[in-house]
């Protein structure tokens, strides 16, 4: 290790030397291996043509952007921000028209409940007070054939009780006829009959 | 050329395409300079292609869009701001730039932009040149306010400004080199356990057993790199966001 290191630092000047002295000649020969050189970035030589070039593509790009690119788009982006905008009102007044309808049609279903509401109960009314009088006119009719009825009723029986006198005093003299063999006068079976059913 | 491809600095090298030479300068068309290109054509088609439809509902795609407009409007208002919104398109296209940047850089063979400090320094002072001109334009001397905070003890006052000072000027520095340094350090960090892969196995059956744990690392690492990427156009976009909330109120 010793040895080589040391060996390394006695040829190293003599290998920087010739380098430089390689590099000088090449410099001194032609422009070009400057590149070889230096480190690219921090060789001077190239400074002038990258910064013409740097004027001439950005500055055109400046240009291009200011006079091109940036009203379209700030204009894209506007317009868009107005539409929003623009909807956004509209849309709050067709909410606003909604709303309306809604109140309106709220207010017109309340109405409209009141007078079938009324409509009802008059409907009612009057189909209660019409069914009243038809029944009071067929209570009357019935009324007046209960009593004809009646009164043909008590006339049937008046008559047929006035029959069951005549039908007794037949049955008594015919009774009387087979149990005694004798005729009882009519008048005696009459009063007869008439104490009994007296 | 083995080494060539192991090697985690070759995806930094700025390539040729077309020699320009202008006054002097070099001002070649280079692999850079053709990724600045793609990176603005990707981000202005991606912003143009999908919101052409201009969808009151809008697609996914849209919704990426507007997503990020909204995204960095909200952000530049929260922190400067009605007032900022002024230099919305400003922070939109630093902040669209960037991402895109960072995100092509992702893809295996791609150059990443955003991982030269020439570039981050250049939209670094882009930002803080925007903050001081804009600055002195509307508040004239009073800008220098900014460097003068309320309420401090008189003694404490030309240490206060002083440190004051010093912050500012290192903003543009930190803002650059910290998009800088994520970007290359991801990158590099990629490329070497990528290397460990090929290299591992190249060395037969136990090599190629051994190189499923950095292969797995790779993969990690490409989902963090994504978040990164995201997260550090956030950050610059953000820090945009309170450098020119400065400009517009100095006074802390």
């Amino acid at each position: 290790m010793f040895v080589t290191s040391a060996f390394a630092q006695e040829s190293a000047p003599a290998a920087d030397t010739s380098h430089a002295a390689t590099e000088g000649e090449t410099h001194s020969g032609t422009s070009v291996p400057a590149e070889h050189g230096a480190f690219p970035p921090f060789d001077p030589a190239t400074f002038p043509s990258q910064l013409l070039w740097l004027a001439i593509t950005f500055g055109l790009f400046y240009l291009f952007l200011k006079r091109v690119v940036v009203p379209r788009v700030g204009g894209i982006i506007d317009v868009r921000n107005d539409r929003i905008s623009q909807d956004l009102d509209q849309a709050a007044k067709l909410k606003g028209e909604a709303d309306a309808a809604v109140a309106a049609y709220e207010q017109e279903l309340a109405e409209a409940k009141k007078n079938a509401n009324a409509i009802g109960q008059q409907a009612n009314d009057a189909a209660k007070a019409e069914a009243e009088t038809a029944r009071k006119k067929i209570e009357a009719a019935l009324d007046e054939k209960l009593g004809e009825a009646e009164a043909r009723i008590s006339s049937i029986k008046a008559n047929a009780m006035k029959e069951v006198g005549s039908i007794a005093e037949d049955t008594a003299s015919a009774i009387v006829e087979a149990l005694v063999g004798g005729k009882a006068t009519k008048a005696e079976i009459a009063a007869a009959v008439k104490s009994v059913a007296g | 050329m083995a080494a060539d491809k192991v090697d985690p600095i070759h995806q930094f090298h700025i390539i040729k395409l077309i020699p320009i030479n202008i006054g002097g300068y070099d001002v070649s068309f280079t692999n850079s300079a053709l990724f600045m290109v793609a990176t603005v054509i990707v981000a202005a088609a991606f912003l143009l292609l999908t919101t052409s439809s201009r969808s009151l509902v809008p697609g996914r795609l849209q919704s990426i869009s507007e997503m990020s407009y909204e995204f960095v409007a909200n952000m530049l208002r929260d922190a400067a701001g009605t007032q900022g919104m002024k230099f919305f398109p400003f922070v939109f296209s630093l902040f669209m730039f960037v991402l895109v940047a960072n995100l092509l850089g992702l893809f295996p063979y791609f150059f990443t932009v955003t991982s030269h400090i020439i570039v981050t320094f250049g939209l670094a002072a882009l930002v803080i040149g925007t903050v001081v001109v804009y600055g002195f334009m509307k508040h004239g001397l009073g800008f220098l306010k900014l460097f003068v905070p309320h309420g401090v003890p008189v003694f404490l006052l030309p240490l206060v400004v002083l440190i004051e000072v010093i912050s500012f000027v290192s903003r543009p520095v930190s803002l650059s080199v910290r998009l800088f340094a994520n970007m290359l350090a991801g990158h590099i960090t990629l490329k070497v356990f990528s290397g460990f892969v090929v290299s591992l196995s190249a060395l037969g059956a136990v090599g190629v057993a051994g190189s499923i744990l950095p292969l797995a690392m790779a993969v990690a690492l490409t989902a963090l790199e994504l978040l990164v990427a995201f997260l550090q156009a956030y950050v610059f976009a953000v820090l945009t966001c309170m450098y020119l909330n400065d400009a517009l109120h100095p006074g802390h």
